[in-house]
């Protein structure tokens, strides 16, 4: 036991550490330490251009996509060196959140079912930053129940072999910018839910796509709605073969729920440091025993995240796949920011209201209120995870369900029964 | 990085695990609750011999001489076949003021018949309800007797040494408390069973009527030295309340596949699905929070202290969490004497409270990480 690196280990992180110095883009730095939350928070230039120019330079370097292979614009590196990289990054790894979608998912996905020449002309962009893409999968009518999704893609007439797409997308983050999208349709409404979808990639500027950006519930527009209305697309954008879209698709869920050696941030070291200087009756309200209470709770949360990543990257440092446990990073970060937000804001007293640059901690507990609703949904609600928890780790049975092996066309959906 | 044990250990705890599983059976559990003698001596001979009692005690006094890692697993396998043994007592905690505040004559004198198993431990803290202070420590020694009432003291009816936090000396505060070493079968020493929510590991009242007793590191030293001990045995508490927390995770979980009702399994059910779920994710964070606590032991880091609070913390939320929750899926059944679902939950709540009270170690944790951030400000 030791949190120690290996030699080469620490060879590799003396090389990243010393390129970073180097090369980062330290005009940025004190934007990026007060970042808001769930963004990059730069202000002083377009974030997507500052976001596309990093991933440009690390790519040139050899820096991009780590561990995809070198022919397709990756680093060739090893899993744990991902992870070391990403420590060394640091705050400047936020920059590159827009092409967290393309590198996590979209990228993975091509590399498992597109075909040679495919993967020679899409991968080294996205690796580069210079194309985006983003994932078209979920749907007004399937979100959780992801397979319940209706738009449609069906054989042209002519004879061409081309697909018709109809229908709408919702949820997508970074559709206004993205050069690229993985597309999930349903080609057979015949076959069970499940059975009758297939999986392309588009160019986002193919004619008959619109996209309109959703106003979130806290003010942001992160997320948009993506119509098809008879888009065109040939059939060797086609991945996997037609009906074995759900397959394919679980390829890119599996990459977006393997975020290694999580410590995903649950706010917790800004709020002991705001509970220093927050007075509760005239004293430091890290004082008070309640406050301490609470406290300790979510401090061994954060803790406890913090270690259980630490133990995927010891099994990843090993050679060894990381375990299930795993899997509980978001679900314990996304209800554990919104419980230190609420209470955070408590211990503002009734100011706790305001959210402005008077508020404490540049707002930063006002913000992870109004963000962490959609923490606890987005890729995966609190619910779909316990019951991946229980059914993948627990061995649990799946539940009873009332839409197996009906053509799909035959299932009650909301306001059609 | 590594935050792991290492293929020997975890060996060594396969080990464990196989001996426990044959010899630590449900009846042997329920002696001590069903009126039989008050601890598994029997087991408690086989874990000597095994040598799981002297594991992290040096070779020079009786032991096997390994390291408190092998320590941290034998109590996850202790805690997890809830063990009716005194090891807690006697190993995390006597055995460890012994190594750690002992002159070289008394651990000669006592680590072996600890290591051994012929002897047990215990240490003699508590004096009455709330959480400990020094100013509640009423028992005093003079000219090396001691007078005074320690209650409750756990394993207190079966030890035959006790490590007693006495008055001693002209200090104040923390400064007024001193250790002392007292033979529990010698004169001046009397002791009474309590009754208790977990007679599976037994608690006594001894009272002291000029007993002799002989210091335990220095004057005064005596609340420090206890604190340094207690953080040390709650690490390895901890691995025990992990250990017991899985095993009621996973009791609960088979019951879940095995129990129909509305024709199907209730473990099909999300209402249960996701009751489980959650038990595991507690036991998860504790496990891990747990590993850390393991490396600080071992590595004898200065991050001891806030790494103790923080596993002793989450490890207890994780046992009663999945003690009590595991009677739930169980329903009614579970809350039957014949089902073993209430020795978990008894243990559950027993541990919680050993070595000071949740709400004690809440309040540690955060103390220590406000002086470790005033360190690195």
């Amino acid at each position: 036991m030791d949190f120690e690196d290996t030699s080469e280990e620490a060879a590799f992180r003396a090389e990243a550490r010393a390129w970073i110095q180097a090369n980062a883009p330290k005009h940025l730095e004190a934007e990026l330490k007060r970042a808001g939350f769930a963004s990059s928070g730069i202000e002083s230039e377009d974030p997507l251009a500052a976001g596309k120019a990093w991933q440009k330079k690390k790519a040139e370097a050899g820096w991009a996509c780590l561990n995809w292979p070198k022919e397709y614009g990756g680093g060739a590196r090893s899993p744990i060196e991902r992870v070391i990289w990403g420590q060394e990054e640091g705050i400047y790894g936020a920059l590159s959140s827009p092409l967290i979608i393309g590198h996590g998912m979209c990228g993975p996905t091509v590399m498992a079912w597109a075909s040679e020449d495919h993967k020679r002309r899409l991968l080294p962009p996205l690796a580069s930053g210079e194309e985006i893409w983003c994932q078209l999968f979920s749907e007004p009518a399937g979100g959780s129940d992801l397979a319940g999704l209706r738009t449609s893609a069906v054989k042209a007439e002519d004879g061409s072999g081309d697909w018709i797409i109809n229908g709408q997308k919702i949820w997508t983050s970074g559709a206004q910018y993205s050069q690229w999208g993985l597309l999930i349709t349903r080609t057979n409404p015949d076959a069970p839910k499940h059975k009758g979808l297939t999986m392309f990639f588009l160019s986002m500027s193919t004619p008959g796509i619109e996209v309109r950006p959703i106003k979130q519930a806290n003010g942001q527009s992160g997320f948009n709605e993506v119509y098809f209305t008879d888009v065109r697309i040939p059939d060797d954008q086609r991945l996997g073969a037609v009906g074995q879209g759900w397959e394919v698709s679980l390829t890119t869920l599996m990459n977006e729920r393997l975020s290694i050696g999580s410590g995903m941030s649950t706010g917790f070291p800004e709020l002991f440091e705001f509970c220093l200087e927050a007075e509760v009756d005239g004293r430091p309200a890290v004082d008070d025993s309640a406050v301490r209470s609470r406290l300790a709770q979510f401090a061994v949360k954060q803790s406890g995240l913090k270690y259980t990543g630490m133990r995927a990257i010891t099994a990843l440092s090993k050679g060894e796949t990381p375990g299930p446990e795993n899997s509980i990073g978001k679900l314990v970060a996304g209800a554990t920011m919104q419980e230190l937000a609420m209470f955070a804001l408590d211990l503002q007293g009734q100011a706790g209201v305001v959210q402005d640059e008077s508020s404490p901690m540049n707002a930063r507990f006002q913000q992870i209120l109004m963000r962490s609703p959609a923490t606890r949904i987005e890729g995966g609600s609190d619910e779909i995870l316990r019951n991946i928890i229980g059914e993948r780790v627990l061995g649990l049975p799946g539940d009873i369900r009332v839409d197996k092996d009906v053509p799909f066309r035959d299932i009650p959906t909301s306001g059609r029964k | 990085m590594n935050l792991d044990f290492s293929d020997d250990q975890k060996q060594l705890q396969d080990q464990i695990r196989r001996y426990l599983t044959e010899k630590c059976t449900p009846a042997v559990v329920r002696s001590g609750l069903e009126g039989g003698e008050p601890f598994a001596r029997d087991l408690y001979r086989g874990l000597a011999e095994m040598g799981v009692l002297g594991v992290a005690i040096p070779e020079a006094y009786g032991g096997v001489g390994l390291s408190h890692l092998e320590l941290c697993l034998a109590a996850e396998e202790l805690g997890r076949a809830l063990a009716p043994v005194p090891v807690a007592s006697s190993i995390y905690l006597a055995a460890e003021f012994l190594l750690q505040a002992g002159t070289e004559a008394q651990k000669k004198a006592w680590l072996p018949r600890l290591a051994s198993g012929e002897a047990v431990g215990t240490f003699a803290f508590v004096e009455g309800q709330g959480r400990m202070t020094p100013d509640k420590i009423a028992a005093a020694v003079r000219d090396g007797r001691l007078t005074g009432a320690k209650s409750p003291v756990p394993d207190g009816d079966i030890a035959d040494l006790a490590i007693v936090a006495a008055r001693s000396g002209a200090g104040r505060g923390e400064m007024a408390i001193s250790l002392f070493l007292v033979d529990l079968n010698g004169p001046g020493a009397a002791r009474e069973t309590l009754t208790s929510i977990d007679p599976t590991r037994s608690q006594a009242r001894l009272v002291f009527d000029g007993a002799p007793a002989e210091r335990l590191g220095g004057e005064g030293e005596g609340w420090a030295i206890a604190s340094q001990v207690m953080d040390r045995a709650a690490i390895l508490m901890a691995f025990e309340q992990v250990g017991g927390a899985d095993r009621a995770l996973e009791m609960a979980r088979d019951y879940a596949l095995d129990r129909m009702a509305f024709g199907r399994q209730i473990g099909s059910f999300q209402a249960i699905k996701h009751m489980l779920a959650d038990m595991y994710v507690s036991a998860t964070l504790a496990r891990s929070n747990c590993y850390y606590g393991a490396w600080a032991l071992a590595s004898g880091s200065s991050e001891l202290p806030v790494a103790a609070a923080t596993a002793r913390v989450s490890a207890t939320q994780a046992f009663q969490h999945c003690a009590k929750n595991n009677i739930q899926v169980h329903g009614g059944m579970g809350f039957t004497w014949a089902f073993d679902c209430h020795l978990f939950y008894r243990r559950s709540n027993a541990l919680a409270l050993a070595l000071g009270s949740l709400s004690t170690w809440e309040d540690l944790l955060i103390e220590r990480l406000r002086g470790a951030n005033t360190q690195a400000a």
